[in-house]
This record gives C-alpha cells, sequence and structure tokens, in this order.
C-alpha cells in the first residue's frame, strides 16, 4: 500500500486533517465535537504547559520499510524526508547543552537513517538513556546486518511495535507476513539478551488496537502477550505498552472510510480522564523533527503544530529554558492521549 | 417510522431516565456494580454480556459490547465462541423441548 503522500491524497494535508478534526467530515460523516481546550479548562489545565524536559524524542524522517495502515506519521518506503547529518548534529549540540535523561529515537523506521548510529553513539557518549523504536523486521533487512547487535553493544532499549499476538490481526494492520518477521526478529533480540530476566537489554513491546476501538487494561493485556508469545513462539519481553490510535493521518483515513470517525471521536471524548490529562507525554518530552523543527509531541508534528507562545521553533534556536516551561499547543486529536487510562509513548498514563 | 432500531439512538439510551430518575439512577449503580472487576474479570463479564446480547438478540447490546470485548482485549477467536455457547444454550433449550413432544406424542399415541 503506498503512503497518502504518494497517492497524493487529500489526508495527507495536515490542513486538511485539522479542519475535519475542528468542523468534522462535511459529508455527514462527522460533526464538531466538544472543544478539547473546554475539556482541559473543566479540569483546571488550560493552558497547558510543560513540567520539563525528560525526554528528547528526535523523529529522523518518514522512510520506513513497512506501510502500516495506521501509521500516523504517513511512512513508507516511497517517502525520503530524512534528517540529515547537519541536523543530527544540532540535534545533539541541543542535548549536550541539557541534562535530559532519555534520548527516544522515532520514525519511520529510524535505524534506515544513515545517521541513526551517530545519534545514538553520540547520545551514549553523553551518558543520556538512548530508545529506539523500532518496527522489529527492520532487524531482518540484509542492509541492516549488524543493527541488532549494535543496539545490544549500546544497551539501546529497543521498544517494538506488536498490535496483537496472532498473526491475523498483526498482519491486518502491518501488512501481510509482518507478524513471521516480528517474531523472527524478537526471537535475535532474545539470543542476545534482550527481555530475558536478569539482562540489562530492555525489549518492550508496543499494543495499538488494530481497529475503532480504546487499548484494553495494559496489565491484563501483558499478561496475555506474555502468555501467548511465550506458549506460541517461545519470546520473551519485558514490559507492554498501551497505546491508542490518533485520529489522525492513515487511522484518519480509515475512520472516514469505514465510516466510524464521528463514533471513534466520541468515545474518545466520551473516556476523557483529567487525571491523563494531568500527566500527558507533552508536558515532559520534546519532539524533534526530521528538519529541526521542534514540536510539543510526535502527532503535533505530523499535523505541523510546532512549538509557539514564544518558544523556539528550530533547534537550531534550542534554549531549554523557554522549552522546559513553554505552553503546549492542542487540539482535537490531544483526546487520543487523555481517554480511558490515558496514552503515550510509554504506554497509560494512569 | 423507516425501522425500528437506528444505531444513533445507542448514545441516547441516558434518555430513559428521563421520566423515571430515580429508577434510571438505580439501574445505573446496579449496572456498574455488577460490570465492576469482582469474582469475574471485567473481560469474563464483557464475554458473558456478549453471548447474552445474541441469545436476547438486541442489536444495541451486539454494538456495545462487541466493543467492550475488544477494549477489553478479546480476540474475534474469543468472541465468536462466546456466541457459540449462547447459541448452543438456545438451541438446547429448543431441543430439549422436544422431551416435551415426545410425551404428548406418547399420550395421544396408542
Amino acid at each position: 500500500m503506498p503512503s497518502l503522500n504518494s497517492r497524493h491524497h487529500e489526508l495527507a494535508s495536515a490542513s486538511e486533517q485539522l479542519r475535519i478534526l475542528n468542523n468534522g467530515a462535511g459529508n455527514g460523516a462527522g460533526s464538531a465535537h466538544k472543544l478539547f481546550d473546554d475539556a482541559l479548562e473543566a479540569s483546571g489545565l488550560f493552558p497547558l504547559k510543560a513540567t520539563g524536559i525528560d525526554v528528547f524524542q528526535i523523529n529522523v524522517g518518514k522512510l520506513c520499510n513497512q506501510t502500516c495502515h495506521h501509521c500516523h506519521v504517513d511512512a513508507g518506503p516511497d517517502r525520503t524526508e530524512i534528517m540529515t547529518r547537519e541536523t543530527a548534529e544540532l540535534c545533539m549540540k541541543a542535548l549536550a547543552s541539557t541534562a535530559i535523561p532519555t534520548v527516544d529515537i522515532t520514525g519511520g523506521a529510524p535505524e534506515l537513517n544513515p545517521n541513526f548510529r551517530y545519534l545514538v553513539t553520540e547520545s551514549k557518549r553523553l551518558g543520556r538513556h538512548v530508545m529506539d523504536r523500532c518496527n522489529l523486521s527492520v532487524l531482518l533487512l540484509p542492509s541492516q546486518r549488524g543493527l541488532a547487535e549494535f543496539l545490544a553493544e549500546h544497551q539501546v532499549e529497543v521498544i517494538a511495535s506488536l498490535p496483537y499476538f496472532l498473526q491475523e490481526n498483526t498482519d491486518a494492520q502491518r501488512g501481510e507476513g509482518v507478524f513471521e518477521k516480528s517474531v523472527g526478529a524478537m526471537r535475535k533480540l532474545n539470543d542476545l539478551g534482550y527481555g530475558q530476566q536478569d539482562s540489562a537489554l530492555t525489549l518492550n513491546l508496543v499494543y495499538n488496537p488494530t481497529g475503532a476501538f480504546l487499548p484494553p487494561s495494559q496489565k491484563a493485556l501483558e499478561a496475555d502477550f506474555r502468555r501467548e508469545l511465550g506458549k506460541r513462539h517461545g519470546v520473551v519481553f519485558n514490559q507492554l505498552y498501551t497505546i491508542t490510535n490518533m485520529p489522525i493521518s492513515r487511522f484518519l483515513e480509515f475512520l472516514l472510510r469505514s465510516g466510524n470517525y464521528d463514533r471513534y471521536m466520541q468515545r474518545l471524548i466520551q473516556a476523557y480522564n483529567p487525571s491523563a490529562a494531568e500527566g500527558v507525554m507533552c508536558r515532559y518530552t520534546l519532539s524533534i523533527g526530521w528538519d529541526g523543527t521542534i514540536y510539543d509531541c510526535d502527532f503535533n508534528q505530523m499535523l505541523d503544530l510546532p512549538v509557539s507562545y514564544g518558544a523556539p521553533a528550530h533547534i537550531r534556536d534550542f534554549a531549554a529554558g523557554k522549552l522546559s516551561a513553554r505552553r503546549i499547543v492542542t487540539g482535537q486529536h490531544c483526546y487520543g492521549c487523555t481517554a480511558g487510562a490515558g496514552s503515550s509513548c510509554g504506554g497509560t498514563t494512569v | 417510522m423507516a425501522g425500528y432500531y437506528h444505531d444513533e439512538d445507542l448514545p441516547r439510551f441516558g434518555d430513559m431516565g428521563k421520566n423515571a430518575p430515580e429508577l434510571w439512577e438505580k439501574f445505573q449503580a446496579w449496572y456498574g456494580a455488577v460490570f465492576a472487576e469482582g469474582a469475574l474479570t471485567q473481560r469474563e463479564k464483557a464475554l458473558i454480556a456478549l453471548g447474552v446480547a445474541h441469545a436476547v438478540q438486541c442489536p444495541y447490546c451486539i454494538d456495545a459490547y462487541t466493543q467492550e470485548c475488544l477494549e477489553k482485549g478479546s480476540n474475534l477467536d474469543q468472541m465468536t465462541e462466546a456466541v457459540h455457547v449462547a447459541s448452543a444454550i438456545r438451541g438446547g433449550a429448543s431441543l430439549v423441548h422436544g422431551l416435551q413432544m415426545r410425551n404428548v406424542a406418547k399420550k395421544l399415541s396408542m
């Protein structure tokens, strides 16, 4: 399946996504919903502000070896937007000027960026904890020989997408044959020590719903994943994170095409949880785009909503002081992070 | 009236509280307590509800508890088995009445 971008789909445009989120689909499929900022106001959280920066998240671009149906990045093999060495160096310069403890590298498939290994080694040299958001199948590509060993050598935490422990559900979302490759890659990581008891190498899995519904209890599902993946495939992992699908990009396209948009938005709004809103990840995360633009989160990044309200919006102008207490840019899509037990790159927030 | 069942009615279930608020509140409190985690997990309760929804053939309940089962982490294999359990009881309930038929037939026959 080609990306929305290469299909010249109208939803490849961030402004069209925002128009739908703000005004409804305009074809009877949806309508304007209660404003997210009003929900924040009612919870005493408006305007939403950052509490610091604990995570320096770098999205190195949209290039990926997979084209998942729900991808909020609209990533794929046909995307060419990737971070240059110059921008990667600016990121590391900014990081070095701070004590931010964690670097979270994402994409696309971040490992396909030629600067991925530079970012890992430099972040580690600066003494930071590094996380790689990995789609697993990339570890088996002939061009990526030695990648798993590189991750292990640098003690990179691997956060791997695996939407379900059954092939049918996983392949339906991520493409034919992806489940088998994912299990093969997990075996490879397990062999290196990842996910094993008493090992310093961490392998966490990420579940996201394979449709227009909210994720189950993270604890209950983690037990299912551990039991079923162990029993069926003999693979192990550390923790499971459940993440809610954001109503943007390819998942928004699915919602509209399947007639689920309005119902899904109502579900997110109905499940709005003030405690989840208080703990949203944008309050302690900074998200850097492939071109060096600074965002409050990866979702704002995909909607072309850079940091605002006086905060510096490009990595070359990085100023930790201004960014760590910034006001956060919010919108209707933010309901995705505040529904139920909350959702973040580290799973539930409540 | 074009039809009796409308999916847009499901979110309006609360309208049933308009003319009998006290009864509605009691129903809501009881309903909430029934589905809370207890000796059975919420997932197990959702699967039972899905089965019962099919037995009573309530399209609103089927809609609501299909979503609920997915949101509690059940998969289609498990949900399909739950529907088979409900169907087996329904089928068995019909079949077991065949004994009444046999009793009556025996009584009437020489």
